[in-house]
């Protein structure tokens, strides 16, 4: 193996240029560094402007998805010397604004995620003072899902949000699906209300490519397809019972 | 420069400041909150919490037990109220997150599961399999979304505002942009968690650099048992990443390079084929860690290419456990070292993980510093004396950032809005001082990670397991050059937007000064306790140091060194005793 190898990473300011370009670097290939690694070493000696997120180095924070040779990784979790001889790609998420360099702009993902109504929905509006019962096997029914650790991987990799940015997309419907799956939660219609419209779900055109990039094994496009086969029902519930369908 | 107001403004977007924030809205939904945090609310550490958060709720187990083993665990350093307080708290604040969703494992009668963890005498830590700090940290993120808070997302805090002995706001840039924001508050909570950066091997994440203590010690509040350290026994080599306690919990062994299951050496216990309480494997942390040194000096540890290490033996616990109790433990070292836990050995050694000091407050998360409250790992409440018992640290963040939020939420609604004229006046001079020193500064010839490296391997060497007065002394005159070197740090990156150079440039001025309060801290303590060490004071010595150190900053701007004693209710200091039956609920103390 080559003591050293090349990555070209995608360089962009706001400020300064009109396009994106790549700018090459030359880094030690050592055995045991990931590609993080190998931006952190050229940050730290070779170029102290270069511009990326990182934070926990293991793979759980999220801040870290790029693409990598054409495909969507933490970069914490990618081991270089998977690409040797080289050279490496390293590009900021596709599909969204990049603020700088290999820093997209995820403002977009926040607001989705809110409006999904990510959280435990109850009609009883004083919570007991114990633990709502949930059996192991209630708990593994949305567990997968809870597993999103939001670092737009799915979002990046999905062609449908690449065309129609209105598409809620992959990661905040699977968290909306982790809800309506817990036993605990009550609020499936109300996230219906926000979810079956045009932009919601169906634009989904079930190609899977969310579920193939997640580093975290969440299925994303099961998830919507089991919301839009709910959501039928329930518009077929509605249609038939208006007086109580919901 | 743009200028906001909000009644209380949290600092740091991670579990304790999540909790806060809800309970300011939930005490008074009049009150304006906003959070202000350098990453994403969901970035913050509190992710990489694995193993649990103790909580007593099993019918055989009781607070008195609970506060006997945090009180016992630190050496007898905690605030005996304090800790009265957090036992008691503790099962509600958890039992809310569970309210909220949190996916708790559960028993299969559906109700909550707990699991051993080190120290503690009974089962009592409630667990999400191996993520639980990932699973509340999403809990409260995702849960906070349905009140009214106002987020500042990557946005640097610089400077806390202080006028007329009050604080009144930060000075922060929005890293996207590059503008200098004044934010004014009522009250400032600071939630930033801890400063593992400071070291070379950490379990930290890249953005624990002690921000919001080294803003409190600049504004004037006293930072409180900085010397209190706290290494995990298994970190992996390299990267530092942890594997959880909870692996040691399920059954996993420590051994050393003859498969000789060495803690049996140190005073923890006779081993047994099932994991025992308070125990051997499920010793204290600092204890584990010293027992590791020990057995370097005596050669029987296992060189490495990143230094030497022990091995964590899971092989017994086979797949299905491993897969249903473990399964972050075995990503990581899948994917880090390339070893699956089913079949091999993972080599481990001790790494930086807590800090147990911080920013000192009182159990309602109030500083001595009008206007500021902190909690969390940021803060030193004294819960966890001079050694943090694990699973404690995600209890605290919820207890104490609940009480903060609450008592933040009171002051505030009784306080004056502070008037605005000398604020801006204020934030006008921080902007200056930003582009003066950082972004507009020629002619540096020093590297920020040549210094940060410089200053991680002094801090090993002068602050590490073992201290003594040489080694710290050492360390302080170290830190002290590089205070004076860090004047010189060279800036090449001149963007306004998103300028992470300009961040670590910053975050390693805030090091820098936590470093400093640590040496001068663990020089001035001369006795070994928990954490903290000393070969040359080898003995705990409660005639002298029965007490926390609190640290000021000097007008010389060096640390200033006092003392203040520590609050004994119902149990008087007494032997730590480990691997042998001790009797419930610390009667043996009474």
């Amino acid at each position: 193996m080559a003591d050293t190898i090349v990555i070209e990473v995608a360089r962009y300011s706001p400020e300064s240029d009109a396009e994106p370009h790549f700018q090459r670097y030359e880094v030690p290939l050592r055995g045991d560094w990931m590609v993080l690694d190998a931006l952190n070493y050229i940050k730290d000696k070779l170029d102290g402007s270069l511009t990326y997120r990182w934070s926990c180095r293991m793979g759980i924070c999220g801040s870290c998805g790029m693409v990598v040779n054409g495909y969507e990784r933490l970069t914490c979790e990618t081991l270089l010397s998977t690409f040797a001889p080289g050279p490496v790609r390293v590009e900021p998420l596709r599909h969204f604004p990049v603020a700088r360099d290999l820093v997209i702009d995820m403002t977009d993902f926040l607001e989705k995620l809110s409006r999904v109504k990510p959280w435990i929905v109850r009609k009883d509006k004083t919570p007991p003072a114990r633990e709502y019962i949930q059996t192991p096997e209630q708990l593994s029914n949305f567990k997968q899902y809870s597993h999103c650790i939001n670092c737009m991987l799915c979002y990046s990799a999905c062609p449908v949000y690449g065309i129609d940015p209105h598409f809620t997309g992959p990661a905040a419907l699977a968290l909306a699906e982790r809800y309506n799956l817990d036993s605990r939660d009550q609020g499936l219609s109300e996230r219906l209300d926000v979810l079956s419209q045009h932009d919601g779900i169906w634009d989904c055109t079930v190609i899977g490519e969310c579920s193939e990039v997640c580093p975290k094994e969440v299925d994303p496009s099961l998830a919507i397809q089991e919301f839009k086969l709910t959501a039928t029902k329930e518009w077929y519930k509605s249609f038939l019972m208006p007086w109580g369908g919901k | 420069m743009e200028t906001s107001s909000h009644d209380i403004l949290l600092v740091g977007g991670g579990g304790a400041a999540l909790r806060a924030a809800i309970a300011v809205s939930e005490s008074n939904p009049k009150l304006s909150v906003a959070v202000v945090s350098k990453v994403y609310p969901m970035r913050s550490h509190t992710v990489s919490a694995e193993g649990g958060a103790a909580g007593v709720i099993a019918e055989d187990d009781s607070y008195d037990e609970h506060a006997y083993d945090t009180i016992s665990g630190g050496d007898w350093l905690s605030d005996q109220d304090c800790v009265e307080i957090f036992v008691n708290e503790c099962p509600k604040e958890l039992l809310r997150l569970e309210n909220w969703g949190c996916p708790w494992s559960r028993r299969d009668d559906g109700k909550i599961a707990v699991r051993p963890f080190g120290g503690m005498k009974k089962m009592r830590t409630w667990f999400a399999a191996d993520k639980t700090g990932f699973h509340m940290l999403h809990t409260l993120f995702q849960t906070s979304l349905r009140y009214p808070v106002v987020r500042y997302d990557e946005t640097f805090v610089t400077k806390l505002l202080v006028e007329d002995d009050r604080v009144c706001g930060v000075v922060a840039v929005e890293l996207k942009t590059g503008k200098v924001r004044l934010i004014m508050a009522n009250a400032v909570i600071i939630c930033t968690g801890g400063c593992g950066r400071v070291f070379p091997y950490t379990t930290n994440a890249n953005i624990c650099t002690g921000d919001g203590m080294a803003l409190a010690y600049e504004a004037g509040a006293p930072l409180k048992d900085m010397e209190m350290v706290q290494y995990h026994p298994t970190g992996l080599p390299f990267t530092g990443i942890l594997i959880t306690e909870a692996s040691r919990a399920e059954g996993g062994l420590l051994i050393n390079k003859d498969g000789y299951r060495y803690l049996q050496d140190y005073n923890l216990g006779k081993p047994q084929k099932e994991p025992v309480l308070r125990s051997m494997e499920l010793g204290p942390r600092d204890r584990l860690s010293q027992a590791f040194v020990k057995e370097m000096e005596k050669g029987r540890t296992i060189k490495g290419p990143y230094g030497d290490v022990v091995h964590l033996d899971l092989r017994h616990l086979g797949e299905e456990k491993i897969n249903a109790k473990l399964p972050m433990v075995r990503e990581l070292c899948v994917k880090y070292e390339n070893i699956d836990p089913v079949h091999q050995l993972i080599p481990v050694r001790p790494v930086q993980h807590y800090m147990m000091g911080g920013i000192h407050t009182d159990t309602n998360a109030a500083t001595p510093l009008k206007g500021l409250y902190a909690a969390g790992e940021a803060a030193c409440v004294s819960l966890n004396g001079a050694n943090r018992l694990g699973s404690n640290s995600l209890g605290e963040l919820l207890v104490f950032g609940a009480r903060a939020g609450r008592s933040a939420a009171e002051y505030a609604s009784q306080s004056p809005i502070p008037a605005s004229t000398p604020l801006l006046a204020q934030g006008a001079d921080e902007e200056r001082r930003i582009h003066s020193q950082y972004l507009a500064k020629t002619g540096g010839t020093e590297k920020i990670s040549t210094l940060r490296e410089a200053m991680q391997h002094a801090m090993e060497a002068g602050a590490g397991i073992y201290r003594d007065r040489s080694s710290l002394a050492e360390a302080v005159n170290k830190v002290a050059e590089m205070r004076e070197r860090y004047k010189a740090i060279s800036m090449e990156d001149r963007s306004s937007a998103f300028n992470t150079q300009l961040v670590a440039a910053l975050e390693l001025g805030y090091l820098l000064d936590v470093a400093q309060t640590i040496l001068q801290c663990g020089l001035q303590r001369e006795e070994s306790r928990g954490a903290h060490q000393r070969t040359d004071f080898p003995e705990r010595d409660d005639q002298k140091f029965l007490a926390h150190s609190v640290v000021l900053k000097g007008n010389d701007g060096r640390p200033a060194v006092s003392y203040l004693p520590v609050t004994i209710t119902r149990w008087p200091p007494g032997k730590r005793v480990y691997g042998e039956q001790t009797t419930d609920g610390g009667h043996d103390s009474h």
